[in-house]
């Protein structure tokens, strides 16, 4: 009794709730951190600037230092010596935190911390900035349920616990968990009886291998990291302007883990593969991943103000998904909570700084020779047309250029129409094909002979378009629209290029200073480049650039990098990260279930050379990760949340994976690998809401692609996604909510898509003359098994029933199911639809079992 | 209690947990309460303060309409028409918008006192004119940033950027829902001609929960997305469908255990519940005609909004917590006469509607009104389409703008704030974005330093940082 107490007790401490006493003196990181970051860091914390009475706490210096006051906050070894300890016991004015605030501390806590005066106030650096060592697996009673080390540390908390795991899943939901875990499509019936029919001792291990080498392995992980990253094909803001060319990205972070690309080299193209020596183009692509921030577009948008926003995002994605840090909270002063001052916010923020949007040609297959034959002759062609007019040309455009450059660098003192025109070259280039923003000015502010001739064209077709303002009258005399649409034409004779978005170094080094408040007008002293000082050293060879920032998040001695990855892969497999905060590992994010366990895979991860799949691998041969996933009503009081996971968890499919599994299971999925975004049906009243959009729903088979290659428009993303929890694209999404509401349930029973799978599942289902034999088809398709006797009367019941309010009213069987081939008896059909589409609203079917 | 109630209930609770993530406990504070089940009694739960208002209608006049030609008048502009802006208004001004070749602009428009507050109205806001005495005009608003979509952002989520909730967002988590069948929180746009410039970023839930996100209904198509039944489904059949997938996911809750599912069968119900009752709030037969005439249900011009106006009052009447219309085509650069006409035809009848049903029917006192947009225009005229006649124009102005509030808790026939002889700037209480959060929370029984979100290790509220409640507004 006293033993089940106990553990009670320790698990809920374990989830965050408050406990009474300890036995044990308390711990600094888990239980005194907690209590100062979320009681006394607001106005004793790194915030210099919000600092009250001299008084830092989250120092082990400044919390024993002799303050002004003469007095020490922390005396070791002497609560009643120690200010801390008398303010937070005092009745009067002098009480901490004061009572106004309403942020006071409960009895328990006040007792914490006396105590952990008492016992020599011993100080512990946060547990996440301290690297991982390896630790060994501890020994468990139950030798025989361990398959590995991931096992060792599990079970040991459970026993510890005085419980027990739960039994290894049936082998059809392993197969099919499986398959939803690694590639997110449903097992076909040929798999699963394959499987079912394998008897060999490594037949689930083989199942594994199979699905790393899928080529829908790197679709499915691709969406996971493209949450990270933040991926859109459009703009955002007012215009929310398409980005045709964004694809190109995602199709490289497919294409990189279905390679098994290690996670370092993973991280270094993204960061900065356009510094790379020799950088291929594909090197290059991987910047992609920083192309995804936002871009104002709106006239009257101040240029500077948009780049600065843009490099500020930047460093707030890269802070979120390799660090798992705030950073954003130290834009504008230093961090409260965690090491990070305002002055290493913007020396992180001197890499992005330098780093220009550009778009590269990123040839396709077969692209490249036909393209660059047909340019030279291009080039050739288009230099002879314009040689008679060549000079004058040159030095229309030069006195176009110069006048804007004056205006950029006087805004507001000569024509206005002038400081137009640079906002809108700043703005407007590329607009609609995704080109890099500003790209336009950089050229016009290099120069001429500086230029290669595919920018000078570039902006020479610019100048053509919207350079009139120079001289109307000589542009129509030397009839330049004219020439325009010659060059128009010479143009479509060169076959297709594909380009991508990427970054590159800025041409000169921008200075960056700390800006006031975060407010680009108003920059503060100069700010070199760097990482936290709280991490680990930042040691270039040389003056510093993105790229060294690229190695240092990789750097074998990041504390953060490797916990924090490990654990995302973690929580898409078991549905809870090991630290609950995967976005924050700071002060006061949550603390790991499992520090020994997270620090053992984050060292594993790093020694096998940063290799995904085999991470992954490790994680699902694991018997944690073969447990079924049933409740376990003797764990509901002490670990609600499943926390020392005693089974599985039971997991809503994410808002792609329901449709690719109804698409799937019917047989509609078309499973054509990589290309473009495409348009699913949706009703137009989505993007009619935004401003000026159209969403014109593609014909054919691209109806029916997966879910990733969804074209995501920011203001008006896709109905089903935004209904099943699609996150915002603004934002790096660390974990995505997975809710239940009325609204899926309308989706599911009624949207076209959905109502479409029910049909094509009925029709390839329904040659199948034997009812129980067809619906044992359809059960194995949706649900990788069969029905039991009371689903298989329930259904039956539902059919009849189904079939005679048909039989008795013929109009109610529309004419997609009457005109489709394979359904012919029409009652019949018409009830088997709709037994189908009940399937497809299980629970279990949009489930993760 | 009966078996199947006690079953509903719970699952009920369950499906709340579910829906609302973590926070569970204030909307189900409401819901249980309301099913007379004893209400936990704690501190932190709302009402901090005594409520003035339980539900809000905001009509958001996005792309900002001109103060000046509609309720802000100026009359000593006509002084400075054609001649630049007197340097000493402009001092320290950095803003890109603020160009220096802009002339003043006066008015074409005539204004009018109006009712007994003598609150004035442009001869092309005649009907909002009418119900004068039941508003408080703010003269003194002002706001961060004078680009449409981030200042729109500013206005309903308190940041001008992405991700965070809407008022309405927090709002529906803070006091959860009075409404079994409708969401807490719709969002009604009128098909004006473009649609809203950040589209559903104005009514995204954040980083709360997402049972909290606007729900649009829609003004084509299904009001909410997917609705409808299939074709060839009748009523009887969804009835038949839903039955037996409840029937299977209980048998399925059987064999696992997962309370999930409980909640997954109460959202289906629910669902299947909206389909019946949406129906029956977009019928407008059972309104009179004499009320449909109040709106302009008769008139083309005033339709598209006077529908959202009385759809607005039917969901407030239902228990929809927070509805915000949008009218997004008040951007005028250029044409402004004209375009203000044809706007303010299209909005000023249902608006004066809507305040004078509701006050009618006695829902006035616990609705909290609001017209406005996210900033106002310049006193100067903008030349974007050259410096013809009747082509004039307004541009962005962050630093002063009006708008009304109106209802639940807001002192009636008052006017708040003022502004120097050119609307400039303001002079006289002036009232920050987040003030205006604040006040419209306040009214709610909301302390809005008390709505918090713990997100990425930060205790998140609307009004960021900052906000005051705005006494001089409130009754």
């Amino acid at each position: 009794m006293i033993r089940t107490m106990l553990y009670g007790v320790m698990s809920l401490h374990l989830l965050g709730a408050c406990c009474t006493t300890f036995a044990e003196a308390p711990r600094f990181n888990r239980d005194i951190l907690p209590i100062l970051a979320d009681h006394c860091f607001n106005c004793h914390g790194a915030d210099g600037a919000a600092r009250k009475a001299g008084l830092r706490l989250d120092t082990e210096a400044g919390a024993k230092a002799l303050l002004k006051s003469e007095t020490i906050a922390v005396v070791p070894g002497d609560r009643h010596a120690s200010a801390l300890f008398q303010r937070i016991n005092a009745t009067d004015d002098d009480r901490m935190p004061p009572l106004e605030t309403g942020n006071g501390l409960s009895e328990t806590q006040i007792e914490r911390l006396g105590a952990w005066i008492d016992a020599g106030a011993p100080w512990e650096t946060h547990w996440a900035y301290t690297p991982p060592n390896r630790p060994a697996p501890p020994t468990v009673t139950d030798a025989n349920w361990p398959r590995n080390a991931i096992d060792a540390f599990i079970l040991a908390r459970l026993e510890k616990a005085g419980t027990h795991p739960s039994p290894e899943a049936d082998k059809r939901t392993l197969l099919r968990r499986l398959h939803l875990d690694l590639v997110g499509l449903p097992p076909s019936t040929d798999d699963l009886l394959t499987f079912l029919s394998d008897t060999s001792p490594d037949a689930y291990a083989r199942q594994v291998d199979r699905l790393l080498t899928s080529p829908h392995f790197g679709e499915k992980w691709a969406r996971w990291w493209l949450d990270l990253a933040g991926y859109a094909d459009s703009d955002g803001f007012l215009s929310d302007f398409q980005r045709p060319q964004a694809w190109r990205y995602r199709q490289w972070v497919v294409d990189a883990l279905n390679a098994n690309l290690p996670f370092d080299q993973f991280t270094v193209r993204q960061i900065a593969g356009d510094l790379l020596p020799q950088a291929t183009v594909d090197q290059q692509m991987g910047t992609g991943f920083l192309r995804n921030t936002l871009a104002n577009r709106e006239g009257g948008a101040d240029l500077e103000e948009y780049r600065v926003m843009q490099a500020t995002e930047r460093v707030i994605s890269v802070g979120t998904v390799w660090l798992a840090e705030t950073m954003e909270c130290a834009r504008c002063h230093d961090h409260k909570y965690d090491p990070i001052s305002q002055r290493e916010f913007y020396a992180f923020y001197a890499f992005f700084n330098n780093a220009d949007e550009v778009n590269i040609d990123a040839p396709l297959p077969g692209q490249a020779a036909p393209y660059e034959t047909a340019w030279d002759e291009y080039a050739a062609a288009r230099i002879a047309l314009l040689e008679p007019v060549a000079e004058e040309l040159a030095a229309l455009q030069a006195q176009w250029e110069e006048k804007m450059m004056w205006a950029a660098d006087h805004p507001g003192e000569g024509n206005y129409h002038w400081d137009r025109a640079w906002e809108v070259l700043g703005l407007i280039w590329g607009q609609n094909f995704g080109e890099g923003q500003l790209e336009g000015t950089y050229i016009v502010r290099k120069p001429v002979a500086e230029r290669t001739l595919d920018e000078q064209f570039r902006l020479q077709d610019y100048f053509f378009s919207r350079g009139s303002l120079v001289d109307e009258a000589r542009f129509k005399e030397l009839k330049i629209s004219e020439l325009a649409a010659r060059i128009a034409e010479l143009k479509k004779a060169l076959p297709p290029m594909s380009r991508a978005p990427a970054m590159r170094a800025s041409r000169d080094l921008r200075p960056t200073h700390l800006m006031h408040r975060g407010d680009f007008r108003a920059p503060r002293e100069p700010v070199g480049m760097g990482t936290p000082e709280a991490l680990h050293p930042f040691t270039p060879d040389g003056p510093p650039d993105r790229l060294d920032l690229a190695r240092w998040l990789v750097a074998p001695e990041n504390p953060l990098t490797p916990r924090v990855t490990v654990n995302r892969f973690w929580q898409e497999l078991f549905g809870r990260g090991i630290v609950a905060t995967s976005d924050d590992f700071g002060v006061r994010g949550a603390r790991p279930s499992h520090p020994d366990l997270l620090d053992w895979l984050a060292v594993h991860f790093v020694e096998s050379g940063w290799d995904v799949k085999a991470l992954l691998k490790t994680m699902v041969l694991s018997s944690t990760y073969r447990q079924q996933s049933d409740a376990r009503p003797d764990r509901q009081e002490q670990d609600p949340g499943n926390v020392l996971l005693a089974r599985q968890n039971r997991a809503r499919l994410s808002a792609e994976l329901t449709r690719d599994n109804a698409l799937a299971a019917s047989g509609l999925l078309h499973r054509r690998i990589g290309g473009p975004s495409v348009r699913p049906p949706q009703p137009d009243s989505v993007t009619k809401e935004a401003f000026d959009q159209t969403w014109v729903a593609d014909e054919g088979p691209d109806r029916y692609r997966r879910g990733l290659y969804t074209f995501i428009q920011r203001t008006s993303p896709f109905g089903q996604s935004v209904n099943f929890d699609f996150p915002d694209t603004n934002r790096a999404c660390t974990r995505r909510e997975r809710s239940n509401t009325p609204l899926q349930a309308l989706n599911l029973l009624n949207d076209v898509t959905f109502v479409d799978a029910a049909r094509h599942l009925a029709a390839t289902t329904i040659p199948i003359t034997d009812w129980d034999a067809r619906l044992d088809a359809a059960f194995l398709r949706c649900l990788a098994r069969y029905p039991d006797a009371t689903e298989r009367e329930r259904l039956r019941r539902y059919f009849d029933e189904e079939q005679a309010r048909r039989a008795a009213s013929p109009d109610s069987i529309p004419d997609t199911v009457r005109n489709f081939a394979p359904l012919q008896e029409e009652p019949e059909s018409a009830a088997w639809v709709m037994v189908c589409s009940v399937l497809l609203n299980l629970d279990e079917f949009i489930t993760k079992e | 209690m009966d078996t199947q109630r006690f079953r509903t209930i719970q699952s009920r609770r369950d499906f709340f947990r579910s829906c609302a993530g973590g926070i569970g406990t204030i909307a189900l504070h409401g819901l249980l309460s309301r099913e007379g089940r004893a209400a936990q009694a704690a501190e932190s739960l709302v009402p901090h303060i005594a409520p003035r208002a339980k539900n809000v209608i905001y009509l958001f006049m996005a792309g900002a309409p001109s103060q000046y030609d509609l309720i802000a008048p100026k009359p000593i502009m006509t002084k400075w028409h054609g001649t630049p802006v007197p340097a000493h208004f402009m001092t320290g001004l950095q803003d890109q918008l603020m160009k220096s070749t802009a002339q003043v602009f006066a008015s074409p428009r005539t204004f009018q006192h109006y009712g007994e507050s003598g609150m004035e109205f442009s001869d092309f806001l005649p009907h909002t004119g009418s119900i004068a005495d039941e508003l408080c005009m703010v003269h003194s608003m002002h706001t961060d940033v004078s680009n449409h979509h981030p200042a729109q952002l500013l206005m309903n989520c308190g940041v001008p950027r992405f991700g965070h909730p809407a008022m309405g967002s927090w709002v529906s988590y803070g006091l959860g829902s009075e409404c079994d069948n409708l969401p807490g929180f719709v969002v009604l746009t009128s098909d004006s001609g473009k649609g809203i410039d950040g589209g559903s970023s104005n009514w995204s839930n954040g980083f709360l929960p997402s049972s909290h996100r606007g729900v649009t209904f829609r003004s084509s198509g299904d009001p909410v997305l997917y609705l409808s039944n299939p074709k060839g489904v009748s009523h009887d059949a969804q009835r038949a469908r839903i039955d037996a997938l409840a029937d299977l996911n209980q048998h399925h809750l059987e064999k696992t255990g997962d309370q999930e599912i409980a909640s997954r069968i109460a959202a289906y119900e629910m669902a299947f519940n909206m389909q019946l009752s949406v129906p029956g709030l977009l019928d407008f037969s059972d309104e009179t005609d004499a009320t449909k005439t109040m709106y302009g249900l008769d008139q083309d011009i005033t339709t598209p909004f006077g529908t959202n106006c009385l759809m607005a009052r039917r969901m407030v009447e239902r228990g929809v917590r927070f509805v915000q219309l949008y009218h997004s085509t008040w951007d005028d650069h250029s044409e402004l006469n004209k375009n203000l006409k044809i706007n303010c035809a299209m909005t000023d009848l249902p608006c004066a509607a809507l305040i004078r049903d509701l006050k009618q029917r006695g829902l006035l006192d616990e609705t909290l009104v609001i017209w406005g947009g996210e900033f106002g225009r310049t006193p100067m005229n903008e030349i974007r389409r050259g410096n013809t006649p009747g082509q004039e124009g307004r541009d962005h102005h962050p630093f002063a703008f009006s708008l009304w509030m109106a209802g639940g808790g807001i002192k009636p026939g008052t006017v708040v704030g003022a502004t120097d002889e050119l609307g400039f700037h303001i002079t006289e209480d002036p009232v920050h974005v987040h003030d205006l959060q604040a006040t419209i929370l306040h009214s709610l029984g909301i302390n809005h330093e008390r709505l918090t979100y713990r997100h990425q290790g930060r205790d998140y509220r609307l009004t960021d940082v900052a906000g005051k409640v705005v006494d001089k507004v409130l009754a």
